[in-house]
Formats: C-alpha cells, sequence, structure tokens
C-alpha cells in the first residue's frame, strides 16, 4: 500500500479540489483568527496539557477496546474483531472529544458565547456540557423534526442550562439547523465562537476537528499493539459530517489498514438516503466543497437516514479527498440494515450502539465473509443507543 | 459595449445623489414574475437591479429572502430563466445595469465558464457571490474578466485592512460595502461604525462603494449618500412584493421605490 501524503490540508484549506473557505466575508476575518489561534494551541504544551487532564479525568479516556468474542461467533469468522468503545466515553459519544478542545480553545481566545448546531443531539449535548463546565454560555440549534425525533436529548441540554433554538425552515433537520448557527454567527462574530460539531465547514475547522478526535486513532493503535502487536488490518466507521471516521482513520493513514466509512443509505441509494460520497457529486455547502448531494441545478437536497446525526446531504471534505484518492472506501446501509445491526450486537455484546454507529456494524456483517482468519478489524462504536430508542422501538412496531 | 455600471455612478454622482439599486429574486414570487418587478423598479428610480439567484441553502440571508427562495424554488424557478429574463428586459429597452447575485453552488453546478458566457450573451453586467471570497474566486473572476464583465465583491465591518486590499485589487465595478455585521434583512437604524469603517476601505480603492443590509427608508438612503456612492435595498423590496395582491403589485413596487429614492416628495 502506497505512503498516504499528508500535504493536506494546503494554506487555503484544500483537500485537492476539496475543502476551502466558500462563506461570507462577515466571518472570513473570524477565520484567520482561528486558524492563528489553532496555530498557536497546537504547538503549546499547556493546552495539551489541560486538554489531556480534563480527556482523563472528565470524559474518561482512554475508552477501552473491547474484543467481541460472540460476535465473532455468530460470524462464523476467524478474524478478531474489536470495538472501539467511544460509546463510554462522557455523554455517550465522541462528540465530547472535539467539543471539549473547542471549548477550551474559545475561552482562550476570549469569547464567552458559543453557537452550535445539533443532529441527533449528541454534539448539542457535548457542547452544553463543555459549556457548563468551562462557565460559557452556549445557544444550540437544532432543526424542528429533529426536536421531535430526539426530545429526551433537548432535556439534557436544557439541563445542561444551554438555550435550544428550534428552526423550522427547510428540512428542519441537520442542514438547517447548520445554515442558522452559521447564521448567528455572521451576526455575532466578535464575541461568539461557533462550536462546530462534524468535520465540516470551512477551512480550518475540518483539519482542528480531525486533529481532535484522532485521539481516537492514537488510542486504538497503542491499544492493539499492547494486545495484538500489530495495527489492524481493516478499520470500520459510520460517516455522516465523518468527525468519528476521520479521528480513527487519520492515525492509520500511513500503516497498512484497510479504511472503511460507511454512510446512510436511508431507505436505499435510488430512494432517500444520506450518501453523498456514494451517490453525490462535488459541491459547496456550508463553507466547504465536497460530495454533496445536490439536484442538476446545484440546489441541495435533502437527506434522509433513520439516525438524526447521519441526516445530511454533505460530508467533511477530506472524505472526499480520501475517495478520489482511493486512500479509503465508502460503502453503505440502509435504515433497515442498520435496525438489524443494532439488535445483533446488543443480543451478542451487551452493547446497545446509537443508530449512528449501528450502521458501522452492519457494514461489518456485511462483510465479514470476505475477512480472512488473520485479519484484525476495529469498528468504531461512536455513540451508545440509549438517545435512540424512541425511534428503535417505533421502528419495530412497539410502543414505549 | 460601454460600462453600464461606470456610467451609472458618473450620473449619478453628477447629480449629487447615491445610485439606488434594487435586489429582486429571479422566479419570485411566480416564476415570470421578475420582469414586471423590475420594470416597475426602473419606472420608480431604480438605477440598477441585483437579479437575486435563487438557492436552498443562503446562509448570507435573513428570513425575508430565505422566504423568497424557497417560493422561487418552488415554483420552478431554473437557471435558464435568468437569460430569458435579462434577455427579455433588454430588448425591451432597459438599459440599467443588471447584477446576477447569488450563492456559488449553483454557479458551479451550472459550469462557471456557461454561466458567465450565457450571462454576458443575455446582457448582464456582473456578479456578487455572497460565499466566494477572492481566495476561491479564481476561475470565475477569469471568466468575468474575459466576458468583460465585473466582479463585485463584499466587505464587511469586520474585514481587516488586509481583505480589504486584497478586494480592491480583484474585484471590479463596485465595492458593496455591508453595513453591519450580520444578515440580510431590514432594520430600524444604521450602525455607528458605518462611517470608520467606510473610510477604511476608501482609502484603499478608488471603485465606487455601495452600502447594503438593512436599508429600508429614504431616511436610510440619504444617510447613505452622505458616506457612500449607491445604497442597496434588498428585503424591503421583498417585503413589499410579499404584501401585494398580485394586481396591484406593479403599482405598489413603483410607488416603493420612488418613495425609498425621494422621487416621491421631489
Amino acid at each position: 500500500m502506497t505512503t498516504h501524503t499528508r500535504a493536506v490540508p494546503d494554506a487555503g484549506g484544500h483537500y485537492g479540489e476539496f475543502g476551502g473557505k466558500f462563506v461570507p466575508e462577515t466571518v472570513m476575518p473570524a477565520l484567520g483568527e482561528l486558524e492563528r489561534a489553532y496555530a498557536e494551541v497546537r504547538d503549546d504544551d499547556a493546552f495539551h496539557a489541560e486538554l489531556d487532564h480534563l480527556l482523563e479525568t472528565y470524559v474518561g479516556r482512554p475508552t477501552p477496546l473491547t474484543r467481541a468474542h460472540r460476535l465473532e461467533a455468530s460470524l462464523g469468522t476467524r478474524a478478531r474483531i474489536y470495538l472501539k468503545r467511544e460509546d463510554l466515553a462522557h455523554t455517550g459519544a465522541h462528540k465530547i472529544n472535539a467539543a471539549i478542545a473547542q471549548g477550551l480553545l474559545a475561552r482562550r481566545m476570549g469569547k464567552q458565547r458559543i453557537v452550535a448546531e445539533t443532529g441527533a443531539g449528541q454534539h448539542g449535548v457535548a457542547t452544553a456540557t463543555v459549556c457548563a463546565l468551562l462557565g460559557l454560555n452556549a445557544v444550540v440549534y437544532m432543526g424542528a423534526e429533529d426536536i421531535q425525533r430526539q426530545s429526551l436529548n433537548v432535556f439534557r441540554m436544557k439541563l445542561l442550562g444551554v438555550e435550544v433554538r428550534a428552526v423550522e425552515s427547510g428540512s428542519r433537520t441537520l442542514k438547517d439547523a447548520t445554515s442558522e448557527a452559521i447564521r448567528d454567527w455572521v451576526t455575532n462574530v466578535r464575541d461568539t465562537y461557533y462550536l462546530i460539531g462534524s468535520a465540516v465547514g470551512p477551512h480550518p475547522y475540518p483539519a482542528m476537528v480531525r486533529d481532535f478526535q484522532s485521539v481516537i486513532g492514537r488510542e486504538t493503535l497503542e491499544q492493539l499493539r499492547a494486545i495484538e502487536g500489530r495495527a489492524p488490518s481493516i478499520a470500520i466507521a459510520c460517516v455522516g459530517g465523518g468527525s468519528n471516521a476521520i479521528g480513527l482513520f487519520f492515525p492509520m493513514l500511513d500503516e497498512p489498514v484497510r479504511l472503511i466509512g460507511v454512510e446512510a443509505a436511508g431507505e436505499g441509494l435510488s430512494g432517500k438516503h444520506a450518501a453523498p460520497l456514494n451517490a453525490g457529486r462535488p459541491g459547496v455547502l456550508h463553507g466547504a466543497r465536497s460530495y454533496l448531494l445536490q439536484d442538476q441545478y446545484g440546489q441541495v437536497l435533502e437527506a434522509h437516514s433513520i439516525s438524526a446525526g447521519l441526516d445530511y446531504p454533505g460530508v467533511g471534505p477530506e472524505h472526499s479527498w480520501l475517495k478520489v484518492t482511493e486512500r479509503a472506501e465508502y460503502g453503505a446501509v440502509t435504515d433497515a440494515e442498520a435496525l438489524e445491526a443494532l439488535q445483533h450486537l446488543s443480543r451478542t455484546e451487551g452493547i446497545i450502539p446509537a443508530l449512528e454507529s449501528a450502521h458501522a456494524v452492519a457494514h461489518l456483517l456485511k462483510v465479514a465473509p470476505s475477512f480472512s482468519p488473520d485479519d484484525l478489524v476495529v469498528v468504531n462504536v461512536s455513540g451508545r443507543g440509549d438517545k435512540d430508542m424512541g425511534t428503535v422501538a417505533q421502528a419495530l412496531g412497539v410502543t414505549l | 459595449m460601454t460600462d453600464r455600471i461606470e456610467a451609472m455612478f458618473a450620473r449619478t454622482r453628477a447629480e449629487g445623489r447615491p445610485a439606488v439599486l434594487l435586489f429582486t429574486p429571479c422566479g419570485y414570487p411566480e416564476r415570470d414574475a421578475a420582469y414586471e418587478v423590475i420594470r416597475a423598479a426602473v419606472e420608480g428610480g431604480a438605477d440598477a437591479i441585483e437579479i437575486g439567484v435563487p438557492f436552498s441553502d443562503p446562509l448570507g440571508d435573513g428570513p425575508v429572502i430565505q422566504r423568497a427562495n424557497d417560493i422561487a424554488r418552488a415554483g420552478g424557478f431554473v437557471p435558464p430563466d435568468l437569460w430569458d429574463l435579462v434577455r427579455r428586459l433588454r430588448a425591451d429597452g432597459v438599459t440599467v445595469p443588471l447584477i446576477l447575485m447569488g450563492y456559488c453552488n449553483p454557479l458551479f453546478a451550472y459550469g462557471v465558464d456557461a454561466f458567465v458566457r450565457d450571462a454576458a450573451e443575455a446582457g448582464a453586467d456582473g456578479f456578487i457571490v455572497v460565499d466566494l471570497p477572492p481566495e476561491e474566486a479564481g476561475e470565475l473572476e477569469a471568466a468575468v474578466r474575459r466576458a468583460g464583465l465585473r466582479l463585485v465583491y463584499l466587505l464587511a465591518p469586520t474585514s481587516t485592512d488586509e481583505r480589504i486590499q486584497l478586494v480592491a485589487e480583484h474585484g471590479s465595478g463596485f465595492v458593496y460595502c455591508v453595513s453591519v455585521t450580520g444578515v440580510t434583512g431590514a432594520r430600524t437604524s444604521m450602525s455607528e461604525l458605518l462611517p470608520g469603517f467606510i473610510s477604511r476601505v476608501r482609502a484603499r480603492t478608488d471603485m465606487p462603494l455601495a452600502i447594503g443590509f438593512g436599508i429600508s427608508t429614504h431616511e436610510h438612503v440619504r444617510e447613505v449618500g452622505g458616506l457612500a456612492d449607491a445604497a442597496v435595498i434588498g428585503s424591503a423590496l421583498v417585503a413589499t412584493i410579499a404584501d401585494a395582491p398580485r394586481e396591484e403589485r406593479s403599482a405598489r413596487v413603483r410607488a416603493f421605490v420612488e418613495e425609498i429614492t425621494g422621487r416621491a416628495t421631489a
């Protein structure tokens, strides 16, 4: 396998033809300010010491790496399968990793007010948690449709002391919540930090979130080397915006690891879905050029997934780059396959994954027959499923 | 072809008043409605028209223009409608500058070269692309230059002197100065920071300066006239269109523009 170039992004935030800064002028200076602040903390030992301390004593890192014996047996494979347990991080998903780091950065930049968008509510909860911890004020934008689907997370955010604003425009989901968070940022840019939830948006966000989430991949490599004496041969993660996947993949880019991202095929790739890498084409949304669901005239299409966290028509620009350079491959699984996988993992391992993470598990179930006995497979369980119980019960025809 | 934008500023400067630019989206509120709206605005005294190119995710716009975008797209707007609109206006003797304003993804999807070529052939004068700063606009800038049209960039009160310099070097036609940090939409008063911002831009370019975002009254236009060369009115016109019954729309638009340009009282 060839060594992947690390020469991305370039100084303008481009990953080949992807990425960049496609935003209104009002926030261009703020992106410059953020770039300079991030460049400073990258090499600042004190910042990393504080971040690492919080990741250990507050988030609960390192998260475990769990061998999935009964899952292996159920698949009849002799390959060894490990689960990276981001579901055990504080607040129940990987989102806290980048939220806590950005919270520290915002405080350092003197920004007391935080805005964020959320889909499933996991990033909103992570943001609310960090703001409570660091004493920052936050407004979280959430699509009205998602507020209905994820009422538990809405209540959690309110308990944590943030204002949740319902977004009624467009598809009333993550795309529109993101647009509204950006409009708020455009309006209040002087005193406000936009705490983005995935490896998306204008430069430097995709690179910054990737770096903050790379703790997932670094720990996985370290843990596997301690247990197995080697890196995995296959790594699988779900991709909405793609932050848990890029966090797992990035430290493995120069290792001989087969990297597999899994998008949401929704009702199927010929119907309503959320799989731009599989069935979209390059375009610009929310500040970056990347694969995108759009019509022939460049109007952005509404995405669909049973998982609110994957229900987004775009994807982080580095995933587009990894796709076209063929360093990673991207599959897609349907709502029904994800639901089946959620139940399968629950029954074989006693782990109820988030619907998002269930997409990665579903893809594992699909490709397991192709594993060889010496394959070492890591699946990122990016979050826990508690928040999805209402949706899952409804989909299975159960009244709670 | 004479440069319509340059000629407009020469005239309004000679008349000692700011040019008044009106924004209205193509395809709003019905697919073929913009023609009559623009004719009425020009009759009411508009010096130039910014024709909005509807987009699904207009990040720089407030609720009024967002909604107009949604209505235009639901009504069947497609980019070739722009060329029909501009061609028809030119054929019927409309000589004011017509500037296309929108977001970059529809341009990219259409093809930058093809978009500029078709706009030029139809008789448009320039482009404003809200989410395309000079750093990302190389391809469009080259195509616009080849076509002999103008590429207008935006600046905001938050823009640093370096960014003002960048726009001074790359822009053409005029500079669109956003009056506030925020999205489009009518506001009751102009920002106190505006004069300082405008003088920073003045110090770095000879291009005419237009001020937009939040301008909704003749009083605002007069204030702008003390600082800059043009005022842009968008949301206030779009709201006027939204409130008007169809049979009264042209008359209301004409009256609104007469009022805001000061013709009504002149």
